[in-house]
C-alpha cells in the first residue's frame, strides 16, 4: 500500500450479512485524511450497514476494515480506545436526555479520564459557540429543535477530538427548514480538513462539499468518482436511473 | 373490637414493625439480586443469559411458601448432612432470604423490561464515543431505565409487603402471626382480623398514595 500514511480508512473485501441475508457484499475502498466522502443510495442498499461497521457497531462478516492504522476485523485490539478517534452522528441524534447539553458533550471526555471536569466543560462550551448553541448549554434535550438536536451532537463527538467523523443520514429526521443549519455546521467542519464519511440524500451537499461521491446499490459501489462525474455525468445504468429519481 | 386493640395494641404495633422491617430488608437484598439478574439477561453473553433466566425461572417457578420451608427447614438440614453441626438459620434471616430471593425475580423481570425499553440508540450513541459498555450502563441506561421502572419497582413493594404474611408459617413474628396469636387467645376472630386487615390497608394505601405521587411528578418532569 503506498503512502499508506495518508489513508485514513482502508476497507477491502467487506462482507456483512445479517443472517442468511448479504448486505454487504464486496466492498473495497480508501479514502484518505481530509477527504470528504458521501456516499448515496437506494435505501436497503447497504449503505448505513457499511457506515456502521467502521466503528463496528456492526460486526463484519469477512474482509477487513482498517481505521486510524487499526484492524478493526482483529478481535482482539480494544474497540473503545479505536472508537475514540472515530466521532458518528446518527439520524435520530441520540442524545442523551438524562443529562443537559453540556453534561452530554462533557461524559465522554471525563469518563475516559482524558479532560478533568473543568477542562471538559471548557472545551464543550467552546464547541457549543462553534456551533452555535452556547446559550443552550444547560438545557435539556427535548428542550431543542430537531436541528439543534443535531448540532449539539455533532458537537458531543466532536468533544473526543476524532480524526474521522461518520454521519448516518444526519439530516433525514429533520424539517426542512433545519437541514440548512447542520449541513453548515458539517461544511465549515469539512473546510478545517475532518476527514469525513457521510451518509446522505442532500444531494446539494454532496455537490458543494464531497470531494467524492460513493454510489452504493444491493451491498456493492456501483460508482465512484467526484461530484461532478457522478452526479452530472454517471456512466452506470443504476446510477443514472436512482440520480434520475431523486434529483 | 376497642377491648382487643386496648390489650394488644403494643404487640400489634411491635409485630406491624417487625413486618416493615422484614420488608425493608428483602426489598432493599431484591433490588441488588434484581439489578444483577436483569443485566446478566440483557448481556450479549450466552452464558451470562442462561445463568439469569435459570434463576428467574426456578424463583418463580416455585411458591414463595415453598421456599420460605426449603430454607428455613432444608438448608440447615443440607448444612448438617455437609458435616456442621448446630446450624440453625433464625426465621428474620431465614424470611428475608426467602422474599427477598422470590421478590429480587420478579425485581429482575422489571429492571429488564426497564432496561430493553430504552432505545437501542442510546448504547449506540455511548459505545461510539468510546464509552465501555459498563460505563455507557451505569451512565446512560440505567438512569433513564429506572425512571420508566419506578411506577412497576412500587408495585413490586407492595406485593412484597403483603407476602410477608407467608412467613407467618416459619414462626416470625410479623403482622399475620400476631393476628394467629391474639385470634387464638380471644376467641374473636371477626375483630381480630379486621384489626390486621386495616393495619395492612393503611400501610399500603399510604405507599401507593407516596407511589402516585412519584409517579405524576415524573410524568410533569419529562414535559
Amino acid at each position: 500500500m503506498e503512502n499508506s500514511s495518508n489513508i485514513k480508512v482502508h476497507v477491502e473485501h467487506l462482507k456483512k450479512n445479517f443472517g442468511s441475508l448479504e448486505v454487504l457484499k464486496d466492498i473495497n475502498i480508501d479514502i484518505k485524511e481530509g477527504e470528504v466522502v458521501t456516499i448515496i443510495g437506494p435505501s436497503g442498499s447497504g449503505k448505513s450497514t457499511f457506515l456502521r461497521c467502521l466503528n463496528r457497531l456492526e460486526t463484519i462478516t469477512g474482509g477487513k476494515i482498517i481505521v486510524n492504522g487499526s484492524d478493526l476485523s482483529d478481535k482482539s485490539i480494544n474497540i473503545n480506545k479505536v472508537r475514540e478517534n472515530i466521532g458518528m452522528v446518527f439520524q435520530h441524534f441520540n442524545l442523551f436526555p438524562n443529562m443537559s447539553v453540556v453534561e452530554n458533550i462533557m461524559l465522554a471526555p471525563v469518563e475516559l479520564k482524558i479532560k478533568t471536569k473543568e477542562e471538559a466543560r471548557e472545551e464543550s462550551l467552546k464547541l457549543l459557540d462553534r456551533v452555535g448553541l452556547l446559550e443552550k448549554a444547560n438545557v435539556y434535550p427535548q428542550q431543542l429543535s430537531g436541528g439543534q438536536k443535531q448540532r449539539v451532537a455533532i458537537a458531543r463527538a466532536l468533544a473526543m477530538n476524532p480524526s474521522v467523523m461518520l454521519f448516518d443520514e444526519p439530516t433525514s429526521a429533520l424539517d426542512p427548514e433545519m437541514v440548512g443549519e447542520v449541513l453548515n455546521v458539517m461544511k465549515e467542519l469539512a473546510k478545517n480538513g475532518m476527514t469525513m464519511i457521510c451518509v446522505t440524500h442532500e444531494m446539494g451537499f454532496a455537490r458543494e462539499v464531497a470531494d467524492r461521491v460513493v454510489f452504493m446499490d444491493g451491498g456493492h459501489i456501483i460508482e465512484e468518482g467526484t461530484p461532478e462525474q457522478v452526479l452530472n455525468n454517471p456512466q452506470q445504468e443504476r446510477t443514472k436511473s436512482f440520480l434520475n429519481k431523486v434529483l | 373490637m376497642l377491648s382487643i386493640i386496648k390489650v394488644y395494641w403494643s404487640m400489634l404495633l411491635r409485630s406491624l414493625g417487625y413486618t416493615l422491617v422484614l420488608t425493608l430488608f428483602a426489598l432493599f437484598f431484591a433490588m441488588i439480586i434484581g439489578l444483577i439478574f436483569a443485566l446478566l439477561n440483557v448481556s450479549h453473553k450466552k452464558t451470562l443469559n442462561f445463568i439469569g433466566t435459570v434463576y428467574v425461572d426456578a424463583v418463580r417457578g416455585v411458591p414463595l411458601i415453598v421456599l420460605a420451608f426449603f430454607i428455613y427447614f432444608g438448608v440447615p438440614q443440607a448444612v448438617k448432612m455437609l458435616g456442621v453441626q448446630g446450624f440453625r438459620l433464625p426465621a428474620l434471616q431465614a424470611g428475608t432470604i426467602a422474599l427477598a430471593m422470590n421478590c429480587g425475580a420478579y425485581m429482575a423481570e422489571i429492571f429488564r423490561a426497564g432496561i430493553q425499553s430504552i432505545d437501542k440508540g442510546q448504547m449506540e450513541a455511548a459505545r461510539s464515543l468510546g464509552l465501555p459498555y459498563g460505563t455507557s450502563m451505569r451512565r446512560v441506561i440505567l438512569p433513564q431505565a429506572f425512571k420508566v421502572m419506578i411506577p412497576s419497582v412500587i408495585n413490586q413493594f407492595i406485593i412484597t409487603l403483603k407476602d410477608t404474611s407467608i412467613l407467618s408459617v416459619i414462626g416470625y413474628p410479623e403482622l399475620t402471626n400476631m393476628g394467629k396469636t391474639i385470634s387464638g387467645n380471644t376467641f374473636k376472630s371477626l375483630q381480630t382480623w379486621t384489626i390486621i386487615g386495616i393495619l395492612y390497608m393503611v400501610v399500603i394505601v399510604t405507599l401507593s398514595k407516596v407511589a402516585k405521587k412519584i409517579e405524576w411528578r415524573l410524568k410533569k418532569d419529562g414535559e
